[in-house]
């Protein structure tokens, strides 16, 4: 307001040259103070924005490295066949229900002869993981003559010693603020002072299911549901999509009904996602009995969530096909429809598909209509196709970051990486597409 | 044999059917195509659509039908004993039967032979279903190819019948996006009445007291449960307006500077990277929101002597408002430049500096506009769920604290949905009333903001 009332002096004060210029001299210090100072708020809040972008960003790269690798451990185990076959017979059945867990105990109690007590002895053996009998029987199922042999397996430690030997769980600290107790970390030690102790690229969380165990968790599961859940959303939306664009911008009279249609599509795009997860429940799981937490049911409820973006996208490509072009189909004789699949649809493809990646990308990062019709659930399996239990990247990452072990915060932020990666990508891949087919007409 | 097998067979048909055309159309006129009134393939398409068309429905028809069809015959066949049950022990028993005859395990210690039998009835009919849809449809397809074939002349308008067909095809799809909303209203609708049966209007609206469990007995201690949504309402109010305070300004100054100030390398550096942040999933936010900025708070607020709950609204709603900051700054830099050049040059020779330019003659002209994609901005936080879900609490606190936790309608819809399967409770129906709430108020917030920036888009162009 004072800004306003020094314009108004100035303009009403034409007479008197001299003072006005004084009252503007005067007030031009301020001016041009206040004009720095408005500079000023915008950097501040372009650098504010960019800075959370890279703390977001430094935080989650800087907490997912740990994850990609594990603690493990050799250990010489001798596959007695009194433990693992008594009757010799080498039966599958026999040798993926033998006790194996005993035989990695026997190694370490061997290791540790001084330990003997019931408590010390179950501390000792938790310090390997549960998953490790796992490796020695998927061994011994391919080669059965393995057994009574002596060899050196390379087992996973537990999630609480991994952590320990990537420094996450400080030793200094008091005894009740950790989950490793003085005799583990004295045990490590000895452990790494025999050279048996080694940290390896973590293969398991690229290739893995689900598990509640952090150190046998995996993303791949995941992976995979994303895969077919983004495959029925793109086989549902891209056609109905397209379609339902060409009919509204090439074909459909202007009446009351058209009108409609566009305006519910712009309302459609606004609705919030969690919306499309109870009409996913009401209608697909619940009225028309669909399985849960299966990717077909949750590619439909992406799908039509991804309809208004592809349909906004696809009609803006198709306007921005010139006249000209239709008129000389026209001219040559070709019907409205020809016109179209050949002339106008092809030109417009690139805008289309640019579109089509940039949904497809907002479905995959998306989590909550998800949680609604079952994804959230818990599966260690990796589906083998859009019809079996499943879950997805994101809904992963909303799991993992639930749990409460310490070493499922690095394989969240890991998980968020992979993700991201795959965004960066499609994104990438929609502005190269843009760049490579934009025509100016 | 299975539904995709199906299909795949009604596919090869289908190409069938358009060879079986194109060589036909071809051979009626001698191979003279311009004796012909379409081109040979539209008459191939025009068989393969005769090929398609009638086993797509059919298809479609005996998927949704299937199920309720076999279960009727199950029961239908099941002992007066069993057949005479009442509805709830009913599904119990048609559940066990679905999954005795899958092979899983079953609600039940004993299975009966009765059971058993039904199981298998059960498989059997699955089979024989399957068989059935196949020969059904290999039947339809040959013979809409053989009557397709049987009326190709040389004057069949082919190209004609195959072009409208195409536009009843395009005319379906693009009503699938109006059915959608009718689906999400009729599904939010239909559930709420069924909540607001057990729990009256007035309580839920009106009530000031959020307590959702259901008692698994009568005389249980609280064994009703409270829905009164008030708190909800206020929690998510709340966080929505932090967020607000943080997006508001940074993304409507990040927006003039962008717009008024940047030269065009800067412009072109920046808004992609801030249109990244409109990019990032909103579950890597809530992880971001739980892990880094609520720990932040909370210790920061230790330093300085305050109590900042972990799960503070604090830390949810900063964190949501960084998540708006390029739905704010996009839509507010396109009003702004679309503010004509002709009002800032008016500004500039009566001696006014850039920012007073900006404050007093370009802010006002392009405030409808920026109020519109303030209130879409908000739309979009009122519904924002991932976050929330991860970086909120649960307890329903009626506060206006932003230190303490407090609770949104998104969470509750995610608490109460999520691994619950018994689909009668007020607890489940109460998610939909909240989806009401939600889909009404975003809805309304969106037509106002759309009708603004569209009103005030006409006024320059």
């Amino acid at each position: 307001m004072t800004d306003a009332t020094t314009m108004n002096a100035v303009s009403g004060s034409g007479l008197r040259k001299s003072h006005s210029g004084d009252i503007v001299k005067a007030s031009l210090k301020r001016r041009y103070a206040a004009e720095k100072r408005f500079r000023a708020y915008g950097i501040a809040a372009i650098l504010f924005a960019l800075s959370m972008l890279a703390i977001l960003f430094s935080t989650i790269i800087g907490k997912a490295v740990p994850a990609l690798t594990q603690t493990m451990i050799q250990l010489e185990i001798t596959l007695y066949p009194q433990d693992i076959d008594p009757d010799g017979t080498r039966d599958p059945d026999v040798l993926s229900t033998a006790n194996y867990r005993k035989l990695i105990r026997q190694a370490m109690f061997d290791l540790f002869p001084d330990v003997t007590s019931r408590r010390d002895k179950r501390q000792l053996y938790d310090m390997i993981s549960p998953g490790a009998v796992f490796t020695i029987r998927d061994q011994v199922l391919k080669d059965p003559s393995l057994i009574g042999q002596r060899m050196t397996f390379q087992m996973p430690m537990s999630d609480d010693i991994d952590q320990l030997n990537k420094g996450a769980i400080r030793a200094d600290l008091p005894e009740s603020e950790r989950r490793v107790n003085d005799k583990q970390i004295a045990w490590f030690k000895r452990l790494e002072s025999r050279g048996i102790v080694e940290t390896v690229f973590n293969t398991t969380f690229f290739t893995a299911g689900d598990s509640r165990e952090p150190e046998l968790a995996g993303i791949w599961g995941a992976a995979v549901g994303s895969f077919f859940t983004m495959m029925v959303t793109l086989l549902i939306a891209f056609p109905i999509g397209v379609l339902s664009a060409v009919y509204l911008e090439e074909f459909a009279p202007v009446n009351r009904w058209t009108q409609a249609i566009e305006v519910n599509i712009n309302n459609l795009a606004a609705v919030p996602s969690i919306v499309f997860g109870l009409l996913g429940l009401a209608v697909f799981i619940n009225f028309f009995g669909m399985p849960r937490s299966a990717p077909v049911v949750g590619g439909l409820v992406l799908a039509l969530m991804t309809l208004p973006t592809i349909i906004i996208a696809a009609r803006s490509a198709l306007k921005s096909v010139p006249p000209s072009i239709r008129e000389a189909a026209f001219g040559l004789g070709a019907s409205h429809l020809q016109v179209i699949t050949h002339h106008v649809l092809p030109l417009a493809m690139p805008g289309i598909l640019t579109g089509t990646i940039i949904g497809m990308a907002q479905a995959l990062g998306e989590t909550a209509p998800l949680l609604m019709i079952g994804m959230v659930a818990f599966i260690v399996d990796i589906p083998g196709g859009p019809l079996d239990p499943s879950t997805v990247l994101p809904v992963q990452i909303f799991i993992w970051a639930d749990s409460p072990e310490r070493a499922f915060v690095e394989r969240t932020s890991a998980a968020i990486c992979v993700l991201l990666s795959f965004l960066v990508i499609m994104n990438v891949g929609a502005v190269l597409l843009r760049k490579r087919f934009e025509r100016k007409w | 044999m299975s539904f995709p097998v199906i299909l795949g067979v009604l596919v090869l048909l289908t190409i069938l059917g358009f060879f079986v055309g194109r060589s036909r159309a071809m051979g009626v006129v001698g191979g003279q195509a311009n004796q012909l009134h379409s081109r040979p393939h539209y008459y191939g398409h025009f068989i393969g659509a005769w090929c398609a068309i009638p086993g797509v429905l059919l298809f479609l028809a005996w998927v949704a039908l299937e199920t309720s069809v076999i279960e009727s015959m199950v029961i239908a066949s099941l002992p007066p004993n069993l057949a005479n049950l009442p509805q709830a022990e009913m599904n119990l028993l048609i559940n066990d039967i679905v999954n005795l005859s899958r092979g899983d395990v079953t609600s039940r210690a004993v299975v009966e032979t009765d059971v058993r039998a039904a199981a298998d009835f059960y498989a059997q009919l699955k089979s024989s279903s399957k068989t059935l849809l196949l020969a059904i449809t290999v039947v339809l397809a040959l013979a809409g190819m053989l009557f397709a074939r049987a009326r190709i002349a040389p004057d069949l308008r082919a190209r004609n019948r195959v072009e409208r067909v195409v536009m009843i095809i395009m005319i379906i799809c693009s009503t699938i996006a109006v059915l959608t909303t009718i689906g999400i209203v009729l599904s939010l609708v239909f559930e709420s009445l069924r909540f607001f049966q057990k729990v009256a209007p007035t309580d839920f609206i009106f009530g000031l007291e959020w307590s959702p469990q259901t008692a698994l007995r009568a005389d249980q201690v609280g064994a009703t449960g409270l829905f009164g949504a008030i708190p909800l309402l206020a929690g998510t109010m709340l966080i929505s307006f932090i967020a607000m305070c943080v997006a508001a300004p940074v993304g409507l100054m990040a927006a003039i500077y962008m717009s008024e100030y940047a030269p065009a390398k800067v412009r072109g550096a920046v808004k992609p990277a801030l249109e990244v942040l409109a990019g990032i999933p909103t579950v890597v936010y809530g992880f971001f929101a739980a892990l880094t900025v609520a720990p932040f708070f909370r210790d920061t607020g230790i330093e300085l002597g305050l109590v900042i709950s972990s799960e503070s609204a604090l830390a949810a709603g900063m964190v949501m408002g960084i998540m708006i900051i390029p739905f704010v700054s996009s839509l507010s830099d396109d009003v702004i430049s679309a503010v004509p050049q002709s009002l800032r040059e008016g500004a500039y020779g009566l001696g006014a500096t850039k920012s007073e330019t900006i404050k007093q003659v370009i802010l006002p002209a392009a405030l409808p506009g920026i109020v519109g994609s303030l209130l879409l901005a908000v739309s979009r936080a009122i519904g924002e769920t991932m976050i929330v879900v991860m970086a909120a609490g649960l307890a329903a606190n009626l506060t206006a604290n932003p230190f303490e936790a407090v609770t949104t309608v998104t969470v509750q819809i995610v608490t109460l949905l999520v691994g619950d399967q018994e689909f009668d409770s007020a607890k489940t129906l109460a998610a939909f009333a909240l989806g009401l709430i939600l889909f009404c108020v975003t809805l309304v917030l969106n037509i106002i903001a759309l009708s603004i920036v569209n009103k005030y888009r006409e006024q320059y162009d």
